[in-house]
């Protein structure tokens, strides 16, 4: 399958992330038949797309937008989820650094379709690069008349917002990013009532992912029959995968849903110096892990929930032979452990709980009794949980332990360090310990 | 199922959804938690963070359930139930069981397990609950997690982080019902811990209820903690003494102590919620009491047997007679105060009577005769949940009735009621019932309500609304008479709100001049008739004429035209007008004085009987609705008398005959007397009076603070240490004015204090002071009364330093 370019294809044009260089290739283009357009049928065009949502979930996002109540007498808002903290993934703020205006067109667009006023573009706060350069994107846009009162002469105006998060990866679930937006402190709501109804200041919001958003322009320049050429009748659409880890080439590559792991990986130009796959991860580690013999499954949300995993943030982790899996899944959960925001006790207690389980079969002295029993918490975990970091804790061990039960049980008395050399493992040439 | 609040609605018109629970269909209400309905087939789900007052978080996951649809197990704590559902507790779902059990194993990794020295073991939520659903053993065997402990998240509270579940109840009540969110949770993850801001204390009035809806030992308090074992404690269901608002208490003793008391469930009343007073201010009545009657000798007070002070007491009074005048505290019972109305008036034959032992007028008492006096219960806590208007008049219900503020602060958030307070401040308080200030100088509140906006008026005259005005009405001349004719013109409800818990008791018992039991006239001869044969005399020996009240009552007693007083709960500083009411009782030529402490009374008196507090007798408060507030006795075996029984014995030892003493025969004969339906008086009608100040004067504005040096307060460091900080509130614009000092000398017609000076959104022109605490008592130290006229002072520091 060829790669297809589209929010990525003019990467290489050094000044892109302007208002000038965006507009060289037709950039808000979209934006001026948009508005032309009535909001409603911008709706129906991304329905029609069949575009999902991609922060990993995948929800249809015109259903999403189609949601929000109309004639309502309440102020709506759109908020971009730029909070990416997931362990692996990597595509959103790339998007951010290299084409911010995509993402802001698509936010003056779909804040059209909504009927907001507002937008806020929530972006993760140790990534200032990014925040940098979507704030002058916005400011630019603003002096271009795309931002503000009566942008392009209509009775349309939007004001956009670009909010820096304080680091927590709990803030990248929707409605703790809302709270934490509002001032106060980042922890999941209780649904109902959902931000379509009752969101941002107990008003209808839409929440979507960078990449969801920066999408739009190209579907309203282009069609929704356009979009619907690529990927499958469920997963329509292109997506900007992510490769990382232990491949000669990593990168990022805008290709058709569809397109498998095996594909991906020679674009990445294979495995590093030739190694062995030892497993992957098709979207940040959140999802469940596969091996080789899932290389050839076509990466769409459908074949990946097949899989028993899923198509996550599509940013897939390559790890060779030389990795310890024991000391991944450890480091995965410390991660978990240290981000659970605490609202709730089978996060709170059970990320603590198994960290310190599994640091022990890092360290090589693992209960064998610890193998079955982190499983079964990690069945207390998920589907118990507040909200989705909970599932997502309980997710690196059990699919971990599918393929390599025998490297837990050696890490009941040899450490990870001693199965594995750790420095075999590292990225960068010519480290040693 | 726990029940909130019936919400006044007909039960008819309930929409009732079908859910089907373990196989049980019921019909509940539409809207019901899954948890609620669960409870009403007898099902307990297991839970922490969920509280029937508290909006739902569903953050434990304790109550895990299955709801047949739904993939995961669902908290039954926020789960709404909905016509046909389907759901399966642990008692017939493998998963839910799981699920819960899941949990508990999970709330006690972390716990220190410290149950043998916890001061929730025994009655622990997470003791009980592990036992009942959690598994026998647990499978952790790694480290917990420690924290430095404990740590004061108040003078009076302390946090034992370690034992927290994280169940964020107190952080709720903080937040939604108290309108207090200094305690927050704070970290996250396993560090999640509850605290506060370094420089803010969590100084509510109402803190000590988060230590009683804690499911675990986390939150103690200081008064309590390490004090005893639930199993050992011994609990009678009482009613608060503090004030007005009529809380339902369980009073926990141990031998012969009260160790704690608690806010115990009335849904109608304090709903599981009181202040910190009701709760940690009982030290009193142990300490400082008088153990023996003590009669006058050779000008010295000394200890007596009990004929001999009774005999004493009876030839004093008997030669005083008529000229006796009666002193009835704000802290009697309804029987007591009854038993104080009728010995006045059968045996000494006086109608010289008055409960109000504070700022007082004879328009009030016209007022309280004609409009309150012996009403039943119209206006209720209730009413002001369901008011489209509630308006406060002379009255801070946070300090003066906190339960009232509570439920007025439960109407403003359900959005239905609007708050209006006619006064000279926009306190905290009111900006927590998120009330609006109709500005008034103190004294002149009556021309603001002759001279209201036409949309408060309008929104008056709307069905349900409510008029709540304070004892403090008595202070302003004309405002019982306007309150009177706007309730009467718009047709709003209104009710009087005394601060202490006696007031409104002695009110319908007849403790004031010109006034029998239930509201019935000293003059009407029907009502004369009544009362008369209910107390076994023939009508004409009742007194003819209306006799003295207030402060001429206490000119009275000072000048000789009285020949005795009997006084029971009065203190001295209490009464305005300090001079006035020491030489009353300096120079009446006889008192009697009954009293649990002693005091600056007692040391006058010529006969003293000790009485017994509110733990060691029965009794009766009226709340401010009217609404009976029965208490039994906690202390059965107290050697302690009662002030009626005192009474009783007095007048048998004058050979005068008076009916029962005991509670049960004075409710009797009370209760005999039923409902008066004939004439209470004319409602007064006086022209409002105004507030005059010199040019770089201030009218004085004052009220009791919740936590101040009331007597019945002594010996609660900790509850004392979380009082609101004493100063001078002020306008910004009146502080730049002095040119912002940080200190300023308050000077009153009969003295002076420095006081700092913060400032508040006062009106301009007028300070605030509070009325008697620790370092400021304007009686005491300005002889001041509210809305008099007081100077300021700027005070350098150093200046203010040795004053």
């Amino acid at each position: 399958m060829t790669l297809t370019p589209v929010i990525t294809e003019h990467w290489d044009s050094p000044d892109l992330y302007t208002l000038e260089g965006y507009r060289r290739f037709g950039g808000y283009g979209a934006l001026a038949s948009a508005l032309k357009q009535d909001p409603d049928s911008i709706i129906s065009v991304v329905k029609d797309s069949g575009l999902r949502g991609r922060g990993g979930a995948g929800f249809p996002t015109g259903m999403k937008w189609g949601f929000v109540p109309q004639n309502d007498f309440k102020p709506h808002y759109l908020v971009v989820n730029a909070d990416e903290s997931e362990p692996g993934a990597c595509k959103d703020i790339p998007i951010m650094m290299a084409n911010p205006h995509a993402l802001v067109e698509g936010v003056i667009i779909a804040s059209y379709a909504i009927r907001a006023s507002h937008a806020f573009i929530y972006i993760r706060g140790e990534v200032p690069n990014a925040l940098r350069k979507v704030a002058n994107a916005v400011e630019q846009a603003r002096a271009a008349g795309f931002v503000g009162n009566n942008i392009l002469g209509t009775d349309f105006s939007l004001d956009i917002v670009v909010h820096a998060g304080a680091g927590a990866y709990i803030c990248g679930e929707e409605t703790a990013l809302l709270d934490s937006l509002e001032g106060y402190r980042g922890q999941p709501r209780l649904k109902p009532p959902f931000p379509a109804v009752a969101g941002l200041y107990a008003s209808p919001t839409v929440i979507n992912n960078v990449e969801t958003i920066a999408n739009i322009p190209y579907i309203i320049e282009r069609g929704a029959a356009w979009l619907r050429q690529f990927g499958t009748e469920k997963s329509p659409g292109f997506k900007v995968f992510a490769v990382s880890g232990h491949v000669n080439r990593p990168g990022i590559f805008e290709a058709p849903l569809g397109i498998t792991m095996r594909e991906l990986l020679d674009y990445a130009g294979g495995m590093r110096d030739g190694r062995k796959l030892k497993f992957w991860i098709p979207g940040g580690s959140s999802v469940p892990m596969l091996v080789e013999e899932h290389l050839d499954l076509p990466l769409t949300y459908e074949d990946m929930a097949g899989a028993g995993t899923m198509l996550g943030t599509g940013t897939p982790m390559v790890f060779d032979e030389t990795v310890s899996v024991v000391k991944a899944v450890t480091r995965w959960l410390e991660f978990y452990k240290h981000e659970s925001c605490g609202k709730c006790t089978p996060c709170r207690e059970g990320t603590y709980w198994i960290t310190g389980m599994l640091e022990r079969f890092e360290h090589g002295h693992g209960q064998e009794a610890d193998v079955e029993k982190i499983a079964h918490v990690c069945t207390q975990i998920a589907g118990r949980s507040f909200c989705a970091l909970g599932d997502a804790a309980a997710t690196p061990y059990p699919a971990a332990l599918k393929y390599f039960r025998d490297e837990f049980l050696a890490a009941t008395h040899t450490s990870a360090d001693e199965q594995f050399d750790p420095v075999a493992s590292y990225l960068f040439a010519g480290a040693t310990r | 199922m726990t029940m909130t609040s019936n919400n006044g609605s007909d039960l008819a018109a309930v929409e009732m959804v079908s859910v089907t629970v373990d196989g049980v269909t019921i019909e509940v209400p539409r809207g019901t938690l899954a948890i609620r309905a669960a409870e009403l087939l007898g099902v307990e789900i297991p839970r922490f963070c969920d509280h029937p007052l508290l909006d739902p978080v569903a953050a434990c996951r304790a109550c895990l359930i299955e709801v047949e649809g739904m993939p995961k197990p669902q908290p039954a704590c926020a789960q709404v139930v909905s016509d046909g559902m389907h759901i399966r507790t642990q008692v017939s779902s493998p998963v839910a069981r799981e699920a819960q059990e899941g949990v508990l194993e999970f709330l006690l990794l972390n716990h220190p397990l410290d149950c043998p020295v916890c001061d929730k073991g025994g009655e622990c939520p997470l003791q009980n609950q592990a036992m009942s659903v959690g598994r026998p053993q647990t499978r952790f065997d790694g480290e917990k997690r420690v924290f430095d402990k404990p740590i004061n998240v108040s003078a009076e509270i302390l946090l034992d982080r370690e034992r927290c579940v994280s169940c964020a109840r107190c952080t709720r009540f903080a937040d939604q019902i108290a309108g207090d969110p200094m305690l927050e949770l704070l970290e996250r993850g396993a560090k999640q811990q509850v605290g506060t801001a370094a420089d803010q204390p969590f100084d509510s009035y109402f803190s000590g209820n988060t230590v009683q809806i804690c499911p675990v030992g986390a939150l103690t308090s200081a008064a309590y903690r390490f004090r005893a074992r639930p199993f050992d404690l011994v609990s009678v269901p009482t009613t608060c003494e503090h004030c007005a608002s009529g809380c339902s208490l369980r009073t926990d003793y141990r031998r012969d102590t009260v160790t704690r008391r608690l806010a115990w469930a009335d849904p109608e009343v304090n709903e599981e919620w009181n202040c910190d007073k009701g709760r940690f201010a009982f030290p009193y009545l142990r300490e400082g009491r008088i153990t023996s009657p003590m009669i006058r000798e050779a000008g010295e007070l000394r200890p007596a047997s009990w004929p001999e002070a009774l005999d004493a007491a009876a030839r004093g009074l008997a030669a005083a007679g008529s000229s006796t005048g009666v002193l009835v505290g704000g802290r009697s019972t309804v029987e007591d105060a009854y038993a104080y109305a009728r010995f006045a008036r059968v045996a000494l034959g006086s109608d010289n009577i008055d409960f109000r032992v504070r700022e007082s007028s004879s328009e009030e008492a016209a007022f309280l005769a004609a409009v309150i006096a012996g009403t039943p219960v119209t206006t209720t806590y209730e009413s002001l949940e369901q008011a489209p208007i509630v308006m406060t008049v002379a009255l801070e219900p946070e300090d003066e009735s906190p339960i009232v503020f509570l439920r007025l602060r439960k109407a403003a958030r359900s959005g239905r009621t609007r708050i209006v307070n006619v006064g000279a401040v926009a306190t905290k308080g009111l900006t927590k019932v998120r009330g609006e200030l109709l500005a008034a100088l103190p004294g002149a509140e009556a021309q603001v309500l002759q001279m209201l906006p036409a949309d408060i008026r309008r929104a008056l005259g709307q069905p349900g609304a409510v008029i709540l005005v304070g004892e403090r009405i008595a202070s302003v001349v004309g405002g019982p008479s306007a309150v009177a004719a706007l309730a009467t013109e718009t047709g709003a409800s209104l009710a009087w709100v005394p601060r202490r818990a006696g007031e409104r008791g002695a009110l319908d018992a007849g403790a004031l001049a010109g006034l029998l039991p239930g509201g019935r006239q000293l003059v009407d001869p029907s009502a004369r008739k009544q009362v008369a044969a209910a107390w076994g005399i023939d009508a004409s020996e009742l007194p003819t004429g209306v006799g003295f009240a207030g402060e001429n009552l206490l000119a009275a007693a000072r000048d000789g035209v009285l020949g005795a007083l009997v006084s029971g709960g009065v203190e001295l500083g209490d009464y305005p007008d300090h001079a006035l009411a020491a030489a009353a009782f300096t120079g009446v030529g006889f008192l009697v004085s009954l009293e649990h402490h002693h005091s600056a009374i007692t040391e006058q008196a010529d006969v003293v009987f000790p009485v017994a507090v509110v733990t060691e007798k029965s009794g009766t408060f009226l709340d401010w609705e009217g609404r009976p507030r029965p208490f039994g006795q906690v202390f059965r075996d107290s050697l302690y008398e009662s002030d009626a029984r005192v009474l009783g014995m007095i007048a048998t030892t004058m050979e005068r005959r008076l009916g029962p003493s005991d509670v049960a025969g004075i409710r009797r004969e009370h209760a005999g007397l039923g409902l008066w339906e004939g004439f209470r008086g004319q409602v007064p009608d006086r022209v409002p009076g105004f507030t005059m100040m010199g040019e770089h004067q201030f009218a004085l504005a004052s009220w009791r603070a919740l936590i101040d040096a009331g007597v019945m307060q002594e010996g609660e460091p900790f509850l004392a240490a979380t009082a609101r900080q004493v100063g001078v509130w002020m306008s910004a614009r009146t502080a730049a004015s002095l040119d912002h000092p940080s200190q300023v000398r308050v000077i009153g017609p009969g003295g002076s204090i420095v006081l700092p000076v913060q400032v508040a959104e006062v009106i301009d022109k007028v300070v605030v002071l509070p009325m008697n605490s620790p370092g400021c008592s304007i009686y005491r130290d300005l002889g001041a009364r509210v809305g008099d006229a007081v100077g300021l002072v700027t005070v350098k520091r150093h200046e203010g330093e040795g004053s």
